[in-house]
């Protein structure tokens, strides 16, 4: 046990490209999801009429609470669906620009080398392993946390687009499968993010806090404070 | 590196107060905007429609066909008209109906059904997109609004159509560059059948790279015009494009 009394050092951890790109993205991804559901409502199914869908909804027809909705009826979903998706499209392809170019993407991008850390991760958090593994400025499960989260975005930007235009981006629905299928998948993507932020704000306050602090200061003062 | 895991304080979950209070506001009570928001949603659609019309319509790609066998049975593609859904029953129609073709044109018209059949028709099988999220694949005959266009010689200012019907005040303006698709039809036939009351028989405007809504049934009249139509259900805030 670290002595209270000695303050630990502060650490830059968060660009503020990075800081604002987070909390935006955060806001714009629950108003994607609230008018996403308020659009899904209108037909709470999946597949073409009349024809058996393969895959399955277990919410397939069950009325969703009001206060999960955004835009008050079909129009008014799918016209906060459409202006936000501006911004959230903008703001991914910023922050992916940024991460490219500073480099930044190195401590971020999950590859096959972070296949052992992340096992060993994985045992430390069961119990079955003392010591917490060394790590860089995140580990490795994170790693394998931020780059997953980023393709799911990518996947529900390009299965939206496919929704939105099936016939003149015919190529692209195709390549999800069909328009049903897009749709399909456009909507499991809003419960794998709900899932994801779950988990992601129950383990910043049960694991590292300081985190927290750090998304929104940039300084990180917390247990792990090593950088690659 | 070996402490133990830290428990929430008091201070943590009131951090978490403050991230989670407001984000659950914002999607709370089904909100559409308010009078404020609101408004400016639906002007920021017009961005969209912009975007649908200048960079993902293309005047030449065509919508995919479906084999006849592919057809969803009837009993499962809906249908409604807003005169039924308000009174019960079909839209009457109106004694000796004829299609009027006006507004900015050189050659005004004015076409009887067996006139409009005897035109150039074209037949295809393709699935129904429906803003409410449901597809359903059917087979349409009719002829294209381009063929109607050329014989009424529209004057270069005619920029949008506007179909009116015979269904209460049901209406839909139209860009030009979809309404010339070469699958943009006037139909008069369905499932190799007339079209029927249910459908928008005698009359209905069909376009496989359009929502179901701008599809106006129980054509009356088709008006070329220099200002932007609005539409029935565009005109309570629905997308103005409504293209696929």
């Amino acid at each position: 046990m670290e002595s209270a009394a000695v303050p630990r050092p502060a650490v830059r951890r968060h660009h503020g490209l990075v800081r604002v790109a987070h909390w935006l993205n955060a806001i714009l991804l629950l108003g994607m999801i609230g008018s996403g559901l308020q659009i899904y409502a209108a037909f709470s199914h999946f597949g073409i009429r009349g024809r058996p869908f393969p895959l399955p909804n277990p919410l397939d027809g069950t009325p969703l609470p009001r206060w999960g909705k955004l835009g008050g009826w079909l129009a008014g979903g799918l016209n906060w669906h459409f202006a936000l998706a501006w911004p959230f499209v903008i703001t991914g392809v910023v922050y992916l620009l940024f991460l490219t170019l500073s480099g930044e993407w190195r401590a971020l991008v999950f590859r096959p080398r972070d296949l052992r850390p992340a096992l060993q991760m994985q045992l430390y958090y069961l119990g079955l392993r003392k010591d917490h593994p060394p790590q860089g400025k995140h580990n490795a499960l994170q790693k394998g946390a931020y780059t997953f989260i980023v393709l799911l975005g990518a996947l529900s930007v390009l299965t939206g687009f496919a929704i939105y235009k099936p016939v003149q981006l015919s190529w692209l629905t195709s390549l999800f499968g069909g328009y049903e299928l897009a749709r399909y998948w456009h909507f499991v993507a809003v419960w794998v993010f709900i899932g994801f932020t779950l988990l992601h704000v129950a383990l910043v306050f049960l694991v590292d806090p300081a985190s927290l602090r750090a998304m929104i200061t940039g300084w990180y003062r917390g247990r792990f404070p090593s950088h690659d | 590196m070996t402490e133990p895991l830290p428990r929430l304080s008091r201070r943590d979950l009131l951090r978490l107060g403050l991230v989670a209070g407001p984000a659950s506001l914002v999607a709370a009570c089904g909100w559409d905007g308010g009078p404020t928001l609101e408004p400016r949603l639906r002007a920021f659609s017009r961005i969209n429609d912009w975007v649908s019309e200048k960079i993902f319509l293309s005047s030449s790609r065509l919508a995919p066909e479906y084999p006849v066998s592919a057809r969803t049975p009837p009993r499962d593609f809906p249908s409604y008209s807003i005169t039924r859904n308000d009174t019960g029953s079909f839209p009457a129609l109106p004694a000796s109906w004829s299609l009027e073709v006006g507004g900015l044109v050189r050659k005004p018209l004015r076409l009887t059904l067996e006139q409009l059949q005897a035109l150039p028709r074209i037949t295809y099988t393709v699935k129904h997109h429906c803003v409410e999220g449901w597809t359903a694949i059917g087979t349409w005959t009719g002829v294209p609004v381009s063929v109607v266009t050329q014989m009424a010689d529209p004057r270069p200012e005619a920029r949008f159509l506007r179909f009116d019907s015979f269904d209460s005040d049901y209406y839909n303006g139209w860009d030009l560059k979809s309404a010339m698709h070469p699958q943009t039809i006037l139909a008069y036939g369905h499932n190799d059948r007339p079209l029927s009351i249910l459908k928008g028989a005698p009359l209905r405007l069909y376009a496989p790279i359009k929502l179901g809504y701008k599809m106006t049934k129980y054509v009356t009249k088709m008006t070329f015009t220099a200002e932007r139509p609005g539409g029935y259900w565009e005109d309570q805030g629905y997308p103005w494009f409504g293209g696929v």
